[in-house]
């Protein structure tokens, strides 16, 4: 590769360049010319990993997708508006009503706070951007950021080629890209920036046993605190890497420095996020860190009464003194703590990780999650696709070569493989693992293929890029001596730019198909092809602005709060925040009651308008009947008048004639079917049949006593009914 | 146990011993270390008389008091000429880190005091 930027200009050109100073000044070294490389390759990547996550953005308009990250916007837009102290007190009563919510001290406000400060920088700047616009481009404008992040970590693991591999596969990874696409404000899109961040300056830490990076890593640690409850993830990963090194021998002054900085300023950091609070110093799921510090200063304590004894059998005598003095006064507080109570147990999210059936008896909210299910096979082929066969290959180099950090790499590939195995949501945090353990494979594998390449040609200085090192080894000079194996490596080189070629086409399918739908509008094809777009959930909302009340109180199953009291500006009952289960059990028990019982529950709650969503005009499947069993079980769990037997036929959940009579005239199959079955939805079926459900319902004759309806969309998906006053006595 | 009261014995004067060796910066830090500890245990005992009211402001004292301890035998080990890992870290950066975290440390305690 040299400098051939001059190779043959025209004649005028010519001249005009000899006018500047000669062009062999621009004969870079082969150092500059990696460096300019790397450089250069560094900026592709970064702009890639923000635009690949633009589609919807193309496709739809600028705005914010799903539920939770509508929460996240109008705290956004409070915090802009109103400045900090008060965003960091605010007492919302808008939502969970008559309950309100201490929105202060129940959010991560990493996110918010993030977004505002770019949003002030850009201002200063004199870009007048609406915060929306902000919110949108979070997500991407981090996933940028992470993949620099990446290639300093992959840098500091094994060298600077597998840093740019690394960076280049987790600019795309579909795992990555499905909590970070632009529109999706949520606080994942900040989370994994931070979590990357807080293990690479850990590493760094142990790895230059420096105070100043350990002080760096526990500011990353309160980042990654401030901005997602993932943060247990670290401050139980470490001390087990801690205890890991221990155990086997590696343990270093440095990792003492770098762990003890990080635990302590980093816990105190924490602490003053107000949702955490005391939670480090209390709660079960943070005590394996703090065990770890105190078995840390033991353990280097009698590592120093060793040192400076030099006599072994004083030594022995001392440590049998020191270990049952330590062991005992710890098993006795741990035990102590625990017994009364004062240590709280691992709460039900944390434990249902460790014991996954746990969730499915005990606590059914957790469970209804779609995002908390365990992980089909399928999903990690499309999540991860060639990094799935890589991530061996990569634990086999990590093993060929073992230093702390690769050891540290190595224990969070396995953990959060294990814990994306059990809940689909934490494929997400399994990606970075899976992208540097792969680039680690990627890298080694070119790196000693291409060597084979190069074997006789002079030895250049070369970066170890896959996707050049083909290129390079092609134009290698040939040497006879070894001609099948030389062949065999250009081979397996093409192979390897194969399979990476197949990722970028993969990634690139699975985000433009699978991971760009906003949510909130949903398209499908039409009848001659044609794309057809549903707006119906904002057309709903903007009705609910524009046509009831302002302090009117809207009804409706708790995936829907965020976005009516985003949009809508309208007070709900129950949200996505789902932090009392007596309030949702409740409205799922007037969902699921007869419509008299219903109304005393509505009446009680100040119940204006009830909203639900119906998707059995237009086949739209997460509609609230798919999730009615759900709303039973939530109900019936607190109020056991409910009970889901009264609900299926032979355990099975129907609509049509042959459903139960309790299903047939709950509140929640009238509020969907009211007038359905006169509508005929599909060419040659009767009318009423629904076509999520494929059948054709059973009570078409429903008439409302105390509701009326206000609005239904266009496409019947979203239907608003007004709850009428109490009839008057006389 | 006349052999374990004569252990104990041996055992204590060759610490004592072994202690004396080592240089006066060392000890310096060793004081300030105890000195930490002491405050800590003694912030713990007043909690144990009083009751842990303003946990916060509980938390903060005691961990102003482990952390500046901790982060004293960080600086010891990295100015103790006898760890090799950090032959060519001189002790000025060492001490320079040590004051930033400490100031870092006692910063968030202001904040966290209430």
């Amino acid at each position: 590769m040299g400098a051939t930027s001059n190779a043959s200009p025209s004649p005028p050109l010519n001249s005009a360049l000899s006018s500047f100073p000669s062009l062999k000044a621009l004969k870079f070294t082969t150092k500059q010319q990696e460096l300019l490389i790397r450089v250069s390759a560094l900026a592709l990547i970064y702009v890639l990993a923000f635009v690949v996550r633009l589609f919807s953005v193309l496709r739809y308009e600028s705005m914010i997708h799903e539920f939770d990250p509508y929460f996240n916007y109008r705290t956004t837009l409070f915090l802009t508006k109103n400045g900090f102290s008060e965003f960091w007190n605010w007492f919302d009563s808008e939502s969970w009503y008559p309950l309100g919510r201490i929105i202060g001290g129940t959010l991560y406000p990493g996110l918010m706070v993030t977004a505002a400060l770019i949003h002030r920088i850009l201002h200063f700047l004199s870009f007048a951007v609406h915060i929306r616009e902000v919110c949108v481009l979070t997500a991407p404008f981090f996933a940028s950021n992470t993949t620099l992040v990446a290639y300093f970590f992959g840098k500091e693991i094994w060298d600077s080629g597998a840093g740019l591999v690394a960076a280049a596969l987790i600019a795309i990874c579909p795992g990555y890209i499905s909590r970070s696409v632009a529109g999706s404000y949520d606080n994942e899109g900040v989370a994994i920036f931070a979590l990357l961040l807080t293990f690479y300056l850990f590493v760094k830490a142990v790895n230059t046993g420096s105070l100043a990076w350990s002080l760096a890593s526990a500011f990353g640690y309160f980042y990654m605190v401030s901005a997602w409850g993932g943060y247990v993830f670290i401050i139980n990963l470490v001390p087990l890497y801690v205890l890991v090194l221990l155990v086997t021998g590696r343990y270093s002054m440095r990792l003492y420095v770098a762990y003890n900085c990080m635990y302590v300023v980093g816990m105190l950091l924490a602490m003053q996020i107000r949702f955490v609070g005391f939670q480090h110093v209390q709660s079960g799921e943070h005590m394996a860190a703090m065990g770890v510090f105190f078995l840390l200063q033991v353990f280097y304590f009698l590592d120093w009464v060793k040192y400076i004894l030099n006599d072994i059998k004083l030594f022995h005598s001392f440590l049998r003194i020191t270990l049952t003095c330590a062991i005992t006064v710890g098993v006795l507080a741990l035990s102590i703590g625990t017994a009364s109570g004062y240590i709280s147990p691992w709460t039900g999210r944390f434990y249902s990780l460790l014991d996954p059936t746990y969730a499915k008896d005990h606590i059914p909210i957790i469970a209804s999650v779609s995002e908390h299910q365990p992980t089909a096979w399928s999903s990690f082929m499309f999540d991860f696709h060639i990094l799935l066969f890589l991530f061996p290959a990569g634990l086999y180099f990590c093993f060929k070569r073992l230093s702390d950090a690769t050891i540290f790499v190595v224990m969070y590939g396995l953990t959060s493989m294990y814990f994306a195995g059990v809940m689909v949501r934490l494929i997400l945090v399994a990606a970075p693992a899976m992208c540097l353990v792969s680039s680690i494979a990627v890298s080694a594998t070119v790196k000693n293929l291409s060597s084979l390449v190069r074997t006789k040609s002079k030895s250049s200085q070369g970066s170890n890029k896959p996707l050049s090192g083909s290129k390079a080894a092609a134009k290698a000079s040939a040497d006879q001596s070894l001609p099948f194996q030389k062949n065999g490596a250009i081979a397996l080189l093409l192979g390897a730019l194969y399979l990476l070629c197949r990722y970028a086409i993969h990634c690139t399918w699975v985000t433009s198909e699978a991971y760009s739908s906003p949510s909130i509008v949903l398209a499908a094809r039409g009848h001659g092809g044609g794309r057809v777009i549903f707006d119906d959930y904002r057309e709903a909302y903007y009705w609910l602005r524009q046509n009831t009340p302002p302090d009117a109180k809207v009804m409706s199953w708790w995936d829907y709060g965020y976005q009516i009291t985003a949009m809508g500006n309208r007070t709900v009952i129950v949200d996505n925040n789902t932090w009392n289960n007596t309030h949702i059990a409740t409205v799922g028990r007037a969902m699921s009651s007869y419509e008299h019982e219903a109304y005393e529950i509505m009446l009680s709650l100040d119940v204006n308008y009830v909203l639900v969503v119906f998707g059995g005009v237009t086949g739209y499947s997460s509609d609230d009947i798919n999730k009615f069993l759900w709303m039973v079980r939530i109900g019936g769990g607190v109020f056991p008048v409910i009970k889901e037997p009264d609900y299926l036929v032979n355990g099975e959940f129907r609509v049509d004639k042959g459903a139960a009579p309790k299903m047939l005239n709950c509140l929640m199959y009238k509020l969907c079917y009211y007038r359905f079955g006169e509508l005929t939805t599909e060419y040659g079926k009767p009318p009423g049949y629904d076509r999520v459900r494929g059948v054709e319902i059973g009570n078409k004759d429903i008439k409302l006593e105390y509701l009326e309806e206000a609005f239904t969309t266009s496409n019947w998906i979203v239907r608003i009914y007004k709850v009428k006053p109490p009839k008057n006595r006389w | 146990m006349a052999k374990g009261t004569n252990d104990a014995q041996l055992l204590i004067q060759s610490l004592r011993k072994a202690y004396a060796a080592t240089p006066t910066t060392l000890k310096i830090i060793d004081l300030y270390v105890v000195y930490a500890v002491a405050t800590a245990l003694i912030q713990v005992a007043y909690m144990a008389i009083v009751g842990s009211f303003p946990f916060n402001s509980f938390l903060s004292g005691v961990l102003s008091c482990v952390g500046t301890a901790v982060l004293a035998v960080c600086l010891r080990i990295q100015v103790n000429k006898d760890n090799k890992e950090f032959k060519d870290l001189p002790p000025e950066r060492a001490f320079a880190d040590f004051v930033l975290c400490n100031l870092v440390l006692h910063l968030v305690i202001m904040n966290f005091l209430g």
